[in-house]
């Protein structure tokens, strides 16, 4: 199985995975800040209608075609939403998942009606559902490569009206720059990032490439453009691991895989990333707790000291146990730590060391 | 700058959101050098009267005009602090790259802000008392740190009007203190100020000017003049009777 795939293709898939996952985890970035992140799964699923009109009116399965037919249908599902929005009291996540769900059935429906035609040319139309990086050619690599890099230009000429945009776009407005105008950019150059990985990781999963890079990346850092670097490089990892996995490997599609990588950078960034990881906080919660159980217990027993002056005098564990519970591996602990010292089976006192301890 | 023209002259101005007017019939005029609080209870349209002043509603009727013209070609001669909590101060950016948004309408598109840009945000954040904390997220500051922080980001735009919606929301004594210390130096360099504000028990200590607004203009004026118990009980009907006050 392996000699079907030589360099050059498995080049050609890694690098096409790349190109769409530098673009759609940057764009991303911006979605998840303004909370959009569902909107990449609407245009995802709204696209795959596109591509079929597009392939039944040109007959065509040239990826500029299918690329224009998938942004044209997104862009149409952004703007359903955002106008059920506005002249309807349906809300924004309903409205998304109306758009989603009416789209996404319209293009399945089309889909079997290609895929019952006679001719032979329609096949290879339905990996647009769950993506397929082994087919991809290099004319498809050069298509992604051009769109791509025209997005992530257009984002970094107006980043910061972009980061206004994302930030404060009350103030944006007051400033002079057109919000609205602004804010279907941003979406289009979204429509863009997402329509070029459809082939690859197909309609169904497209969204996650959009959110997981970026909310995997905001763990990392509290700058915005490190931020967009940071899951631009989350995306292309994801992608070129999870697309050369299933190109070397028989019957591993290749969408599902690369979300699965992206899925296991996010799971990995959510637990060890700097102060906002979780692994972090935990470890450092425990290590907080213990420290106070081991100086609460050390209180107590100088307490109890306090209160039975005089000769030596040794306290059960259960007497501490009722000031501070759980006492017992506490107090072995800190006989290990030679603060307190065992003077019968179950007698506990304070060392020098541990008075000391306790007084601090 | 036309320098007779009042600051800020709005006429017949109606604004309503569907079929319910949330401004109606307001005329105002707003001298230039004044610190102008509007009052009124929830609802009575005090945002939308400063966002229908700014352009960023279209008014059903009548019109506003800054310095004699229209806003869009005042815009350089204006700032505008939004209310504190209408933003994510979640946003992974820092103190200066807030302040440095208040350049952005200067710079025009594209343009990115360089060093002299980085000079005035330094020095607008010094000016509020917050020169230490300009590398800090914007995460970690306090409500009073995020209101000077904007205050900051209206001060480099260098207006000579500037829109506070609520700016004494939420902050600390001291930073109450030191934004009444700064509006009074604006007054004194010529500036005028229209504030959003909500303690009507300050309005005669902070304001020289009032605005008492429901929806329509009640009354509009120097404190002395209009800040009276009778006019008060016209705004907010006869809760606020409590605050009346018998002229000065």
């Amino acid at each position: 199985m392996f000699d079907l795939f030589d360099d050059y293709t498995l080049r050609t898939v890694a690098l096409g995975s790349a190109a769409l996952g530098i673009t759609s985890g940057a764009l991303g970035t911006f979605a998840v800040l303004r909370r959009q992140s569902l909107l990449g799964d609407a245009i995802s699923h709204a696209a795959l209608p596109g591509v079929a009109i597009a392939f039944l009116l040109t007959g065509s399965k040239a990826p500029l075609v299918l690329v224009t037919g998938a942004a044209l249908a997104g862009f149409l599902g952004t703007l359903t939403v955002m106008s059920i929005v506005r002249t309807t009291r349906v809300k924004y996540d309903a409205a998304l998942g109306i758009v989603l769900s009416v789209f996404f059935g319209f293009g399945l429906v089309l889909l079997t009606f290609i895929q019952r035609r006679p001719d032979a040319s329609q096949a290879g139309l339905d990996r647009f559902l769950f993506g397929q990086a082994a087919g991809l050619l290099r004319r498809d690599l050069l298509t992604m490569a051009i769109l791509g890099g025209v997005a992530l230009f257009v984002m970094l000429l107006v980043w910061k009206e972009l980061k206004l945009l994302a930030f404060d776009p009350d103030y944006g407005a007051s400033l002079g720059f057109p919000m609205r105008a602004l804010d279907i950019l941003l979406t289009s150059l979204l429509v863009v990032a997402i329509v070029i990985g459809l082939q690859t990781v197909g309609v169904v999963l497209m969204a996650a490439m959009v959110i997981a890079p970026a909310a995997a990346a905001r763990q990392w850092t509290n700058q915005l453009g490190l931020g967009a670097a940071l899951a631009a490089t989350f995306g292309a990892l994801a992608g070129i691991v999870g697309s050369v996995l299933s190109a070397e490997t028989e019957r591993l599609p290749t969408g599902p895989t690369i979300v699965l990588c992206a899925t296991a950078i996010v799971l990995a960034s959510l637990l060890a990333a700097g102060r906002r990881g979780l692994l972090w906080r935990e470890l450092r919660g425990r290590r907080d707790r213990r420290r106070l159980r081991l100086a609460a217990v050390l209180a107590d027993l100088q307490a109890l000291e306090l209160q039975h002056p005089g000769a030596e005098h040794g306290h059960s564990a259960a007497v501490v146990s009722v000031m501070s519970g759980g006492a017992l591996t506490t107090l072995e602990e800190l006989e290990r730590r030679g603060h307190v010292r065992r003077l019968g089976e179950d007698e506990w006192a304070l060392t020098d060391a541990g008075r000391r301890e306790a007084d601090r | 700058m036309n320098t007779r023209a009042p600051a800020i002259e709005v006429t017949d101005l109606t604004v309503a959101y569907g079929e319910k007017p949330v401004l109606w019939d307001v005329d105002l005029e707003v001298p230039q050098g004044v610190l102008m609080a509007i009052v009124g209870p929830n609802g009575a349209g005090k945002t939308t009267l400063i966002r229908a002043v700014l352009g960023m509603l279209k008014p059903a009727a009548g019109r506003a005009l800054v310095f004699g013209k229209p806003y869009e070609e005042q815009r350089k001669l204006v700032a505008y602090v939004p209310q504190r909590g209408s933003v994510d101060w979640d946003f992974p950016t820092s103190v200066l790259d807030v302040v440095l948004m208040g350049r952005y309408g200067h710079l025009g598109w594209v343009r990115r802000p360089g060093q002299a840009d980085k000079a005035a945000a330094r020095e607008a954040l010094e000016h509020v008392g917050m020169a230490e904390l300009q590398g800090r997220q914007i995460s970690q500051l306090s409500g009073g740190q995020q209101q000077r922080v904007f205050l900051a980001r209206a001060l480099v735009q260098h207006a000579d009007l500037y829109f506070m919606d609520e700016p004494f929301q939420g902050v600390d004594a001291t930073t109450e203190l030191a934004i009444v210390e700064l509006l009074q130096e604006l007054r004194s360099r010529g500036k005028t100020v229209v504030a959003v504000h909500h303690d009507l028990q300050t309005v005669p200590e902070y304001f020289d000017q009032v605005t008492l607004l429901n929806v329509r203009r009640i009354a509009s004026g120097p404190v002395d003049d209009v800040f009276t118990e009778e006019n008060l009980r016209l705004t907010y009907g006869g809760r606020a009777a409590f605050f009346g006050r018998n002229g000065v």
